[in-house]
């Protein structure tokens, strides 16, 4: 109790601007997953400025540094959420407090950014990185061109504190015409070519656009400039499909336009896994869903991540289960989603990157995070155990060098209702 | 008509497991079997405590079978390490440290391995909400939204035998269930208990002998779905519960004092009634969606009003913050491990509530509510342990089984037959590769009623429904073992 409510003080005191973490932590003698590299036996992490300063077997710790004994404890990378909206909706249900979605123009909200309504204060990043995620990749809902993706540090401070980059792709929803405006799924790919191909136009005439001397195109002025870093291949169009042949259709249509996409879902991915590989084309999927729920994914299994990996494909675990675990509120369950991965026929270290570098690396920010390694940002976790276990927890948790002791609403409510009838005046 | 007559008394005769013939206590119930059979004997007229959709489930045939050398959780006292038990004839035949095996035995060897009860959830849809969900699939039949109160619906009529989220249920270790309507309502209709068991009609899959429940929902949910016609606010819902429960007692006062005479005419029946006064004869378990502290200690209050009993508060995301009133009312949590936050009257769920409830001594329950978290109720558990753990609150193995077991057994009043690995018990029974509670570990083997009805290394013991026969690639189903 008492514990608790000086870690609640501290945490308190720690809200305001980003401070910079000077000290020097050397993180000592545990089982270190670097991910990027060899895992090491016995290892030290040394921690300075923010940033991973060095990793290995044999590190000198510099003097002063405050010292952390790993000795039997698993040290990994802050795990990172490919896929939620933490920071951007906090109770489903209160549309005031969802930001996650753009109204847009006949479903095509390409220039919308999540970013721009990122909530800093949202009680959900203490109980997310209390658990060991330290970095979330924030996605705009809904629409045929939904919008724009963030990578997102869960530091302290302000949204512009947290924003890693402010756009990392261009999300489109494939697996349900009908809901992004379409009949079918040949009408639903006809108006993505048309606005695609309008893109193209519009960056070569925009001179002529702007004097009005151009036909009318099929998107927005600022949602045809958002899509020009896709169209040039820079931007990844994070297409969200379900069923092998739509897949198959999405591949077509990055071929056929020369962008770079990823693949979100993929209840049948395993159905085309080749095909994934051979093309280079990442996916996210999860391990916890086998429900035909729907016609477009009558071959959901709990192997598909498995089975994508196996193949040689790029895979980010996210939840998938379909029911709660996705929500915002259960970002902290990512860890679980790579244990059932494994029970699922995952390989451990697989897994392990799947909710770390692999991520980092699709969203093009694995030179500031997901892996231990020298200048990366100092995102470690210290697990009593196997992260993806549920009796393990996290001892220490550190996001760009600075030690989190966080104490969630969560925790308060439960510190007030352990004895009961509660005490409604004790402070925490 | 003498013919019809004679059918109604056979199929009374026949379902002698029925709720008629275990009504628990007849002070409560002036409605005995004798006067149902009775009634059932007037000829065309239809009795209002019959069991007009009797169960026609009959356990597989099974062999003797001993599993050995194994971990044995069996939610009625400490774990037997390199423990035995011994299926027989549907049932748990013994267990302990060793068991003698019948000469014509199948003996497993469960080195390694875990043995629990088959788990329960006392909150499922499936079946009734099934899959696939397209718009147009019309699979969807939870929710009887057209009335606040709607206790004249029973969910079993909703229930399709083929939903191919059934098999993914038994795979998860669960081996019964409560099929329960929708949260849209006040008074949502009745419940089923089913066995997950393939069958053609939703009859061969109804636990027999397993009461009806009553659901029951407070909060934002009905006041959400009737904003327009009402209730639109907490009061109206209170005031509606109300309502249904005065026109119960006078219903029920007439059906007693008739049945008790047989003056005259009976009254004339109604479904809805009928439904509501077996809930307040003690015949009908009522089992509550409510989420928040203070509106379970209202409905409290209107089920001492009218002298009925809730059996078990569902979704109780602030079960925490009462729970020694729960322990002292003697009213089950059922409690997601984690889930919080989708609505406002979530927002105060906690990792630590199963752990919280546990520890002022009432009974937690471990539910879904989700055909996906359905399959992963032990998950679910040891979330809720660790959560105790890191608030100081342990809890061991040996407890937390029974909130998957024993406690939404006796939710359902049926702790007499399943629920734990005693002798007596029905054999439903699971086999786990490893400790239920870590994340690794699947189920390799089940049993219900003794006879094997998954088993993860043979392709032939993989229930496959009507649904899936073409549609869903056979690999999908339960996949490649690790």
């Amino acid at each position: 109790m008492r514990a608790l409510i000086l870690s609640a003080t501290l945490c308190l005191a720690s809200f305001g601007p980003a401070p910079s973490h000077a000290q020097t932590v050397a993180i000592t003698g545990g089982k270190v997953y670097t991910v990027s590299g060899a895992t090491i036996d016995n290892g030290t992490v040394v921690i300075r400025d923010g940033k991973i300063v060095a990793v290995g077997p044999n590190v000198a710790i510099p003097d002063g540094a405050q010292r952390i004994d790993a000795t039997g404890k698993w040290v990994t990378p802050g795990l990172v959420d490919a896929a939620t909206v933490l920071g951007l909706s906090e109770i489903s249900a209160v549309p005031g407090t969802n930001d996650a979605s753009a109204q847009g123009h006949d479903n095509v909200a390409a220039a919308f950014k999540v970013a721009d309504g990122l909530n800093p204060t949202s009680i959900l990043l203490s109980p997310t990185r209390e658990d060991g995620i330290t970095t979330v990749v924030i996605h705009p809902d809904n629409g045929l061109l939904a919008g724009q993706s963030a990578v997102v540090e869960l530091v302290d401070g302000s949204a512009t504190d947290m924003i890693v980059k402010p756009s990392v792709a261009m999300v489109a929803n494939f697996d349900s015409p009908r809901r992004v405006g379409a009949q079918s799924r040949g009408e639903m790919l006809m108006r993505v070519r048309e606005i695609l191909d309008d893109a193209r136009t519009y960056a070569k005439r925009r001179a002529d656009f702007e004097r009005a001397q151009t036909r009318p195109f099929a998107a927005s002025r600022l949602d045809l400039e958002a899509l020009q870093p896709v169209l040039a291949g820079r931007l990844p169009l994070l297409v969200s499909v379900e069923k092998a042949s739509d897949i198959q259709a999405t591949l077509r249509l990055a071929k056929e336009f020369g962008i770079k996409v990823l693949i979100a879902g993929a209840s049948e991915g395993w159905m085309v896994a080749d095909e994934l590989a051979a093309a280079h084309v990442g996916v996210l999927t999860g391990a916890m869903n086998n429900i035909p729920r729907e016609f477009n994914m009558l071959g959901s299994r709990q192997e598909n991540a498995a089975l994508l990996r196996a193949a040689g494909v790029d895979v980010a675990l996210i939840g998938n289960a379909g029911g709660g675990d996705e929500d915002q509120f259960n970002v902290r369950n990512i860890r679980y989603e790579a244990g059932n991965a494994v029970a699922y026929g995952m390989k451990w270290d697989d897994a392990l990157r799947a909710i770390t570098l692999a991520p980092a690396e699709l969203f093009g920010v694995s030179d500031r995070l997901g892996s231990i390694q020298p200048g990366r940002d100092a995102n470690v976790v210290v697990w009593s155990g196997d992260p993806f276990q549920f009796a393990t927890r996290p001892e220490h948790v550190f996001v760009r060098g600075k030690e989190y002791h966080d104490v969630s609403r969560q925790d308060l409510l439960m510190e007030r209702y352990k004895n009961l009838p509660p005490n409604y005046t004790e402070a925490p | 008509m003498r013919t019809a007559a004679l059918a109604a008394l056979f199929v009374t005769a026949a379902c002698n497991s029925a709720p008629a013939a275990q009504a628990p206590s007849p002070q409560r119930s002036t409605d005995t079997t004798a006067k149902s059979t009775a009634n059932a004997g007037l000829g065309a007229t239809s009795t209002p405590n019959a069991d007009p959709f009797p169960s026609t489930y009959k356990p597989r045939p099974s062999t003797p079978t001993v599993i050995r050398n194994v971990t044995i959780l069996t939610a009625a006292g400490p774990a037997i390490h390199n423990g035995a038990v011994l299926l027989r004839d549907g049932k748990i035949a013994s267990v302990g440290a060793s068991v003698d095996a019948p000469s014509d035995a199948v003996v497993i060897d469960g080195a390694g391995k875990f043995v629990t009860p088959g788990i329960i959830d006392i909150h499922s849809h499936v079946g009734a909400g099934a899959s696939p969900g397209d718009r147009g699939a019309n699979t969807d039949d939870v929710n009887e939204a057209t009335n606040p109160t709607t206790p004249y619906v029973w969910v079993e009529h909703s229930v399709w035998p083929q939903d191919p989220q059934l098999p993914r249920v038994l795979m998860g270790g669960v081996t019964t269930i409560q099929v329960l309507p929708g949260s849209a309502n006040l008074i949502g209709g009745r419940s089923v208990v089913l066995k997950m068991v393939p069958s053609r009609s939703v009859q061969g899959m109804k636990f027999p002998g397993a009461k009806y429940g009553l659901k029951m929902a407070c909060g934002e949910n009905p006041k959400r779905v009737y904003q327009q016609r009402g209730p639109s606010t907490r009061m109206g819902n209170v005031a509606g519960y109300r309502a249904a429960w005065i026109q119960a007692e006078a219903y029920r006062r007439r059906w007693d004092k008739w049945n008790a005479t047989h003056q005259g005419d009976p009254p004339q029946r109604d479904l809805g009634m009928e439904t509501l006064a077996e809930v307040l004869r003690g015949n009908i378990l009522v089992h509550n969606h409510c989420y928040r502290a203070d509106e379970m200690m209202q409905m409290i209050d209107i089920a001492h009003e009218f002298g009925y009993k809730i059996r078990a508060f569902h979704h109780g995301v602030e079960a925490y913050k009462i729970a020694d009133v729960l322990a002292r009312e003697g009213i089950g949590a059922a409690v997601w491990a984690d889930w919080g936050g989708f609505k406002l009257e979530a927002a105060d769920a906690v990792r630590g509530n199963m752990a919280l409830i546990d520890k002022a001594g009432a009974r937690t329950i471990v539910h879904s509510d989700d055909e996906s978290g359905i399959q992963r109720l032990n998950q679910e558990a040891a979330k809720g342990m660790a959560a105790g753990n890191a608030i100081g609150v342990p809890v061991s193995e040996d407890e937390a089984i029974k909130w998957l077991t024993i406690n939404p057994a006796w939710a359902l009043d049926l702790d007499s037959k399943i629920g734990s690995i005693e002798p007596g018990k029905n054999a439903d029974v699971v086999l786990w590769s490893g400790d239920p509670f870590s994340v690794y570990t699947r189920t390799e083997k089940i049993w219900i009623d003794g006879a094997m009805v998954f088993d993860r290394s043979d392709p032939n013991e993989h229930w496959r429904t009507d649904f899936e026969l073409g549609f869903v690639p056979a690999a999908s189903t339960v996949g490649g073992n690790k």
